[in-house]
Formats: structure tokens, C-alpha cells, sequence
């Protein structure tokens, strides 16, 4: 919702003597046309699309649209759809191209009559690119390795997390894209957070890697971990563009 | 049921020829029905180590080009029955072998003999993943040091992702180490890995640690396999190896540094 102030309510701001100002103001509001006057229908669609994530439309205040359906809306009950919206949490503040019998159905209901509006194209186009698409989220899968990754296997975990219930040795590869942990000693190489995910750690039982890299921010181990890390467990993450190695 | 083991290592020099000797050897010695097959073609170095090199009329590469019959090509030990030898071709190169045509030899092998083994060449290209390919079994041959232990892990690798076994998806090939020049002095100098050491890195079961040893070479100038040297300590280590595989319970010997009587000080080893 977008709020274009005129001079005049930043003039509001500062502190007056009088208790009210009445200022003329700008807002876009989303309108909801409806296009049938059955309010359980209406309920069920609505509901459909809140599920799918069109929040862009929760707690601002609608406008509802009534051309469409001008005549039927005379037998309309206002106070009815009123509370229908108000149980799904859309805020209605009134009614707009409501013809003089359908205002005077409106105000009786409590609710204000706008006049106009213009639908502009680009805040229509706007707010579909701000409806969050329904995406199939896939759930992060985690692969489980259960013997040790030998000298020149490269495993790669895509879309998440690497466990590895044995060894990774010296000359292998272990990747994912998201952490990955080893339930034994990692001699060898790991790269984790490799689709840029900065927050990725690699964990291990002993840690004496080759290598180790998160999102392409690598280290190589010429010398072997510090001594009161050898042997213990530990884990590797980014801090800002170096990495980390600390006790677990 | 026949089985198919390969001797495998990944590095060279380890003493896998040394190693196929004397496990077919001692395999036939204890009434087994047993061939060893000398994959290094090329390079061949079994039949100089089992002391036939004088008898070889046709090899392996003959025998897959249909050049010759297997019986032709077979090579009796002297002294064991049990033993026979495929040697490899010294003339050809290792583009000779294909998958089908190995398969069907070893098929045919399978049914005349108990057990075939396979010694295979240094190094993870053709030759060596056609040696492995066939096998129920494998022996990892490992000296006790890193580069060894390092190409052991390649190709144990190999052996759970490239045989036939695991790219049909039945039970993986049963693997065994062999560490080979073991020396404990030189474990307890902190020369050499200790077995722990290499068991942690590799992760697989132990069957039989052989000990550094001159009979070896003596051995291999000799054309006799080590095992068949009964005062040799690397022959005795092959003859427990042996025993263990056929399923007996053998403790390890020469693990530990020898301590000279008294009287062998005197008089020398």
C-alpha cells in the first residue's frame, strides 16, 4: 500500500494547537471486484487465495468493487459480507461504482462510499509481481552416506545437507549445498554452501582436512590444524570472507 | 561354487605377483583346485615368480582372440597338480582384453576350477578394472606407508563401484588387506604405519601381515612362490593368510620386533 503524502500532511507534523486537521491524502487501496453476490463463494475464493500467500491483500483496508454485480448487490447483505471479511481478516473501509441505492445499503452498513479511483495499470502489475508465487518449496533434502568416501569419490549433496556416518580419506570429495557434517575423520576435501550459502558450516568428529571451502571461500590446511583442535571434534564456518575453525 | 579373487593394489611394487603366488600355492597345496592369471599383459611377471617361464607356449591374449583352447594355454605347476598358470602375453598390450571376452574365459574357468586368481597390474586403468572386475573377492595388497595406503583407499574405491557385482547390485565384493614388508622395527622407529594406522585409514578387515624378508627376492630368482619356503617367516605369514581365508583361526605372527636370545646374540641370527 502505497501512501503519497501531499505538503500538507507533512505540515501536520508539527505540533498544532488544534486537535484535529483534516488534510486530503492519497493512499492506493486494493479494490476487491466481486463478480457474484453469493457470499459463501466468495468466502471459499478468498480463502483459496489467502492460503496460496496473497497477504498482499491482509490488514489493508479494501475497497469493494460492486459494478460487476450492481444488480444483485440490492439484495446483498452488507453487514453479512461485513463480517465474512472481518473473520478473514480483510478490513473493508467501503464500497466504490455503487450506484444511489447500493451507497445508501452501504452507509446503513457502516461503510463509506468512494467515488473513483483509478485503477492504474503499473500498481495492478505491481502488486501481481508482489504476490508471492505458490512455488513448489522442496523440501531440503539431506544425504546420508554410510561408508567411508574413498581416495577420488566425490560426493555431492544437492539442495542440502552431506552427512557422512564414516570417513571421508585423503584425495576424496565431499560437496553440498548445504552443510555438511562427518561422523568420523575428514582428511580429505569439503566444500559446503556452494550455491552461496554463506551460513554453511562443515562439521567433523576429527578435523584434518585438505581442503575446506565455504560458498568458494576456501582455505587450504598445509598445516595441520592447530593442536588442541587434532583429533576433537570441531567445525569450519565463514566470518565475513575468512574461515573459521573452532572447537565444537 | 567357484571364486573369482583378485590381488589388487593400486600401487606398484607392493608384492601382489608375490602374493598371487604364494596364496594360489598355498590355495592348491591344501587340495584346492586353483589357476592364477596373470593380467599384467605386457609385463608379465607371474610365470618368472612360479617358475614356468621356460614352459610358455600360448598366453591369455591367445586364448581370448580364440587362438588357442585354455587347455593349450594352461601351464601345470611342477610340483603341485591343483596349480595351474594362464600367463599374459609379453608381445601385445592390455587393448587386447575386452569385458565379454574376460567373462567368458572366466567362465570357463569356473568350471574346472575351485578358486582363480586373479593378480592384476599396478595402477587403475584397463588391465587392473579388468582384473577386478570378475571378482567374488578381493585381496588389497598394502605396504606400510602413505603413498601405498593412499592408492589401497583408490582402489578399494574401485572395487565397491566398478565390478560387476556392484554395478548389478549384488552383494559387494568381500575385501581383505594384506600388508606386505611389514618391518616392527621400523613401526616402532615411527618409519613405518602401524597396522592401527592403516586399518583407520582403510577401514577394512586384516587377513595377514607378511614381514619384510630376503627370501622374497631369493624366492622370485628361484621361480619357487615364498610359501613353499617353510623356514621363511613371509612364507609362514602366506601359509596363516591361507588359513585364515579358508575360515580357520590363526593369530598374527611377526608383529613384533624379535628379541635375540642370548645365546643367538652370541652366535648371530
Amino acid at each position: 500500500m502505497k501512501e503519497t503524502e501531499t505538503a500538507g500532511v507533512a505540515q501536520s507534523r508539527r505540533q498544532r494547537t488544534s486537535a484535529v486537521e483534516l488534510k486530503g491524502t492519497v493512499f492506493t487501496l486494493p479494490v476487491l471486484k466481486l463478480h457474484s453476490t453469493d457470499l459463501a463463494a466468495i468466502e471459499h475464493e478468498l480463502k483459496v487465495h489467502l492460503a496460496r500467500g496473497l497477504n498482499f491483500f491482509q490488514h489493508a483496508p479494501l475497497v469493494i468493487d460492486l459494478a460487476a454485480v450492481e444488480e444483485q448487490a440490492v439484495e446483498l447483505d452488507f453487514a453479512a459480507m461485513g463480517e465474512m471479511l472481518r473473520r478473514l481478516q480483510l478490513f473493508t473501509v467501503g464500497v466504490r461504482d455503487a450506484g444511489p441505492h447500493l451507497a445508501e445499503k452501504a452507509v446503513a452498513a457502516g461503510l463509506a462510499v468512494l467515488k473513483g479511483g483509478v485503477t492504474t495499470k503499473k500498481v495492478a502489475e505491481k502488486s501481481v509481481e508482489e504476490l508471492p508465487v505458490a512455488t513448489e518449496v522442496s523440501p531440503r533434502r539431506t544425504r546420508i552416506v554410510r561408508h567411508p568416501v574413498r581416495s577420488g569419490q566425490q560426493i555431492y549433496a544437492k539442495g542440502g545437507d552431506l552427512i557422512v556416518l564414516s570417513s571421508v580419506n585423503v584425495g576424496a570429495e565431499v560437496i553440498a549445498d548445504g552443510n555438511i557434517h562427518v561422523y568420523g575423520t575428514l582428511r580429505g576435501r569439503a566444500f559446503a554452501g556452494v550455491t552461496e550459502d554463506t551460513g554453511a558450516r562443515i562439521f567433523a568428529q576429527s578435523m584434518e582436512p585438505e581442503l575446506a571451502a565455504i560458498a568458494g571461500n576456501y582455505q587450504v590446511f598445509d598445516e595441520p590444524v592447530s593442536p588442541s583442535l587434532r583429533g576433537k571434534p570441531a567445525q569450519i564456518y565463514l566470518e565475513g570472507e575468512q574461515l573459521v575453525v573452532a572447537p565444537l | 561354487m567357484s571364486k573369482v579373487i583378485v590381488v589388487t593394489s593400486g600401487k606398484g611394487g607392493v608384492g601382489k605377483t608375490t602374493t598371487s603366488a604364494s596364496f594360489a600355492a598355498g590355495l592348491a597345496g591344501r587340495g584346492h583346485r586353483t589357476v592364477v592369471i596373470d593380467f599384467d599383459i605386457g609385463l608379465r611377471n607371474l610365470d618368472l615368480v612360479m617358475g614356468c617361464e621356460r614352459r610358455v607356449v600360448y598366453d591369455f591374449v591367445n586364448v581370448i582372440n580364440e587362438e588357442a583352447s585354455l587347455k593349450q594355454a594352461l601351464i601345470r605347476d611342477k610340483v603341485d597338480n591343483n596349480l595351474y598358470i594362464l600367463p599374459a602375453s609379453q608381445t601385445r598390450d592390455k587393448d587386447a582384453l575386452t569385458q565379454d571376452k574376460v567373462g567368458k574365459v572366466i567362465g570357463e574357468l569356473r568350471e574346472n576350477f575351485d578358486y582363480i586368481v586373479c593378480d592384476s597390474p599396478a595402477g587403475i586403468e584397463k588391465g587392473a578394472l579388468m582384473a577386478m572386475f570378475f571378482a567374488d573377492e578381493a585381496l588389497v595388497v598394502t605396504n606400510p606407508e602413505i603413498s601405498s595406503v593412499r592408492d589401497s583407499d583408490r582402489i578399494l574405491g574401485m572395487l565397491a563401484a566398478k565390478s560387476l557385482r556392484a554395478i548389478e547390485g549384488e552383494e559387494p565384493i568381500k575385501e581383505h588387506l594384506v600388508v606386505t614388508r611389514y618391518s616392527p622395527e621400523r613401526v616402532n622407529m615411527g618409519e613405518m604405519l602401524s597396522l592401527d594406522d592403516i586399518r583407520e585409514l582403510l577401514g577394512i578387515d586384516l587377513i595377514g601381515v607378511i614381514p619384510e624378508s630376503e627370501d622374497v627376492l631369493q624366492a622370485s630368482n628361484s621361480g619357487v612362490p615364498v610359501i613353499r619356503n617353510e623356514r621363511s617367516k613371509s612364507g609362514q605369514a602366506y601359509q596363516d593368510m591361507v588359513a585364515r581365508f579358508l575360515g580357520e583361526e590363526v593369530p598374527m605372527r611377526f608383529l613384533e620386533v624379535e628379541k635375540k636370545g642370548f645365546l643367538s646374540r652370541i652366535f648371530g641370527a
